[in-house]
């Protein structure tokens, strides 16, 4: 094949957003494969996690940032997705395929974020925020409620998948190295990531993502257009559900346990800090984020540690040095870290183009 | 459109070159099994260290006591460093915060075994948090000794989780012989039960029900986290129970006398040691109520229960030790019952890395654990330690708290889990530490 042709090819399948998602979503995997055969077991943890966070973050910079509804329940639809998973993976022998678990924490998540949604749909700004907020507070009741079939409050305890065969045999192909449980999960994780981060983009550069900006700008405006703003509402807050099922499913593999204390309501309000951190609306901002709120607790601490502070200094110097990072960034980079970048970019490419406020910014 | 394309070209270059990079793998596996040979030096342990981790609630919620059990145990070791550690090792004790929050014990536990590499996790306190690391632990072979929580699940299936130990008595002999207390000495009240929703209700609640199943007129369960237990407190008054048996934690005793305060409701209190230092329940008390209610004598006239001699017992030779090392080693603070928790689960790990002999290796230690059950230490009553059994500490006395001092009402009193009787022995009660301070174990084996 000649050089041209394959330069056109390639050509061809950037022009639609389909393909060019596709093509990043490979290039993400390459990048992982790369990346988790090379760090040490620990570190494949942190990435498990820095996974999920990034999933359910990803969700919800695109539920605040392309339709402008502010939750600060997703903690506990990760809740919901870790409770279908540890009900499917909790004392059992035979435990059924991962993806299949996955896909019912999404399914079920996507129930109740139905429901909140429809609620959230008729309410505005902050009452969408307060309607949120109560049900990251009932969360933890209602496990300990239903204390019989999940586990109150020590929670439901989950025995953490093997990696079939097939999948550690192409791991091995591939790599040279096994695979074992952390590293394994490590993968589900990402892999999870990579498909939601190319539907999420896919869904924003299509009709759907149009008219939920259109309903984020302007309400009237985009009714008289004819567009259903209920729906579009509800629509993607289950878009962004499903994505936080996907998280608490993967979640409760990496942390081995659902419990109603491993879901406080920090864990809401740091997924909305993950998002200012990376840039509203911004999938790779989310994933800067989830990789801030991954690594920079267990560095500080060590650092902490290292500089001779007590255990418990070191312990709290984390949320102190998190904290003043989200200050600075609120002051210094108002469109978050890869929002100002893009910015900056974009002022060197046209020194006249009036710099993008994070509300009105497209989602790349 | 020619930029495309040759942007394009560019990122195509780099997929290509990634996958060539992957691909430099093996495409296939050997047909033999390559494992590698055994012999490997011990994980954790040097030529002059020793290294073990810990996971503790250091902030949040359930840091008030809980998080000054880690100083403790930091005294002691350093006490015991100074002193030439054990079998010329230093032990080095690293300790992690979790908050009380299993997702974070999870992660900080991976940090302590994959990258900390430590040889062992001693005293990771709480049962969901711990519930959440448990497997992981025993699939990696690492020995988790004496875990600080009182749930049965960490020593009643030895062959499940074969690297993990109890510490204290769990929750279902504390309640078997509390349970028996009361019928015995107060046959005709009428009893509540305070309960928190968890294993320490549970398993409590199955242990007092063994004596007193038809005295008790009402059970009231509170969620850890749910601060208004009023409801549960007129629960309780409105059955007309004069004698209320709390199995809770600190807050929640602290709790449960405010809202009593207020309704005028005055039964006889009986609380489980996990609830009852009465030191730390005058200093929540007092910050609850803003002052009103002062510090002194917050919990005078309770009766609980006691396993291991606290500050009041200023005669008990095993005190004194942990005086003398805090005085020395201690940083910050006096020394508290939280301390001394810390200090004899400190202690007995010293006994343990000495029972496993010279060179230590983490089979070796789990061995060296099991044949504990005699060892003199500070617990008032012997471990319950063997191949069928990691439960803990096997029994404890019940007492009265008179101002700040516990006033033995029982010789010990040990047994153990389901049909077991209850026994006296107060053969553990009499030991006393060597002049030293550290143990002197022989290897056993």
């Amino acid at each position: 094949m000649s050089r041209v042709a394959f330069g056109s090819l390639i050509g061809h399948l950037r022009r639609t957003p389909l393909r060019r998602n596709l093509i990043g979503g490979l290039i993400g995997l390459v990048v992982v494969i790369l990346v988790l055969e090379s760090v040490s077991p620990f570190r494949q943890g942190q990435f498990a996690t820095m996974a999920y966070l990034g999933i359910a973050v990803g969700g919800l910079t695109v539920l605040t940032g392309l339709n402008g509804q502010l939750s600060l329940g997703h903690g506990a639809l990760m809740a919901v997705g870790a409770y279908t998973a540890a009900l499917m993976l909790h004392d059992v022998d035979k435990p059924l395929p991962l993806p299949v678990v996955m896909l019912l924490s999404v399914l079920v998540t996507v129930v109740v974020g139905a429901v909140v949604g429809v609620a959230a749909a008729r309410l505005h700004g902050p009452y969408i925020a307060g309607a949120t907020l109560a049900l990251a507070v009932a969360m933890p009741g209602i496990a300990s409620f239903f204390g019989d079939t999940l586990g109150g409050e020590q929670g439901l305890s989950v025995s953490t998948p093997e990696a079939p065969g097939w999948f550690a045999d192409a791991v091995y192909f591939l790599t040279a190295h096994d695979v074992t449980g952390t590293k394994y999960l490590a993968y589900v994780g990402w892999i999870g990531l990579i498909i939601s981060f190319v539907l999420l983009a896919n869904l924003s550069a299509s009709r759907v993502g149009r008219t939920w900006r259109a309903v984020r700008d302007d309400e009237v405006a985009a009714e008289i257009a004819g567009i259903n703003v209920g729906r579009a509402r509800v629509m993607a807050f289950v878009v962004s559900a499903a994505c936080a099922g996907l998280a608490g499913g993967v979640m409760a593999m990496v942390v081995r346990i659902a419990a109603p204390s491993g879901f406080p309501l920090t864990l809401s309000l740091s997924l909305l800090t993950a998002v200012v951190l990376g840039g509203l609306g911004s999938l790779f901002g989310a994933l800067m984020g989830a990789a801030l709120l991954t690594f920079l607790p267990q560095t500080i601490t060590g650092l902490g540690q290292s500089l001779g502070l007590s255990d418990l200094q070191s312990a709290q110097l984390a949320p102190l040095v998190y904290g003043l990072t989200l200050v600075l960034v609120i002051l210094l980079a108002p469109a978050g870290l890869v929002g100002t970048i893009r910015n900056a970019w974009r002022r060197r490419q046209s020194p006249d183009a009036v710099p993008v406020h994070p509300q009105q910014e497209a989602m790349q | 459109m020619k930029r495309w394309t040759k942007q394009m070209t560019r990122i195509a270059g780099l997929i290509t070159v990634g996958a060539l990079v992957v691909a430099c793998g093996a495409g296939g596996r050997p047909s033999s099994g390559t494992s590698s040979g055994g012999g490997a030096a011990q994980v954790g342990i040097t030529k002059d260290t020793v290294t073990i981790g810990a996971t503790f609630p250091l902030t949040g919620v359930a840091a008030p006591g809980y998080s000054e059990i880690p100083t403790g145990a930091q005294a002691y070791f350093d006490y015991v460093n100074a002193n030439g550690g054990v079998n010329g090792r230093k032990i080095k004790y690293l300790v992690r915060d979790d908050g009380y929050n299993p997702t974070t014990t999870s992660e900080v536990t991976n940090e302590l075994v994959l990258k900390d590499q430590v040889f062992a996790m001693l005293g990771a306190l709480g049962t969901p948090t711990h519930s959440a690391v448990v497997d992981f632990l025993n699939s990696e072979k690492v020995p988790d000794l004496f875990v600080s929580s009182g749930s049965i699940q960490w020593g009643d299936d030895p062959k499940a989780k074969p690297y993990t130990f109890g510490w204290q008595p769990d929750y279902e002999i504390e309640g078997k012989i509390i349970g028996q207390w009361v019928a015995k000495n107060m046959p005709d009240a009428k009893v509540g039960l305070f309960l928190q929703d968890d294993d320490l209700g549970v398993d409590s609640e199955k242990g007092v029900r063994r004596y007193i199943d038809k005295q008790i007129v009402k059970v009231a369960k509170y969620t850890a986290g749910n601060t208004d237990v009023a409801p549960q407190i007129a629960a309780l008054k409105a059955s007309g129970a004069d004698l209320v048996l709390g199995f809770n934690v600190p807050s929640y005793t602290a709790l449960s006398q405010l809202v009593a305060l207020k309704l005028s409701y005055k039964p006889k209190w009986f609380y489980a040691n996990i609830g009852a230092d009465p030191e730390l329940i005058g200093n929540l008390l007092s910050k609850f109520s803003e002052g009103a209610v002062g510090k002194a004598n917050p919990l005078d006239g309770v009766l609980t229960t006691v396993y291991i001699p606290g500050v009041d017992a200023t005669d008990n030779a095993w005190v004194q030790l942990w005086q003398k090392v805090w005085d020395k080693y201690g940083k910050n603070g006096h020394l508290t019952n939280y301390r001394i928790y810390g200090m004899s689960e400190a202690y007995a790990f010293v006994q343990a890395l000495q029972a496993a002999g010279k060179n230590p290796t983490r089979e070796g230690i789990v061995a060296a654990v099991e044949k504990m059950g005699g060892a003199a230490g500070p617990p008032l009553a012997p471990f319950r330690y063997s191949a069928d059994s990691h439960l803990g500490i096997s029994g404890m006395r019940v007492v009265q708290l008179k101002g700040l001092v516990a006033k033995p009402l029982t010789p010990v009193l040990v047994t153990d889990i389901g049909d077991a009787p209850i026994k006296e022995d107060d053969s553990a009660a009499t030991d006393s530490p060597p002049a030293s301070g550290i143990p002197e174990v022989k290897p056993a084996g």
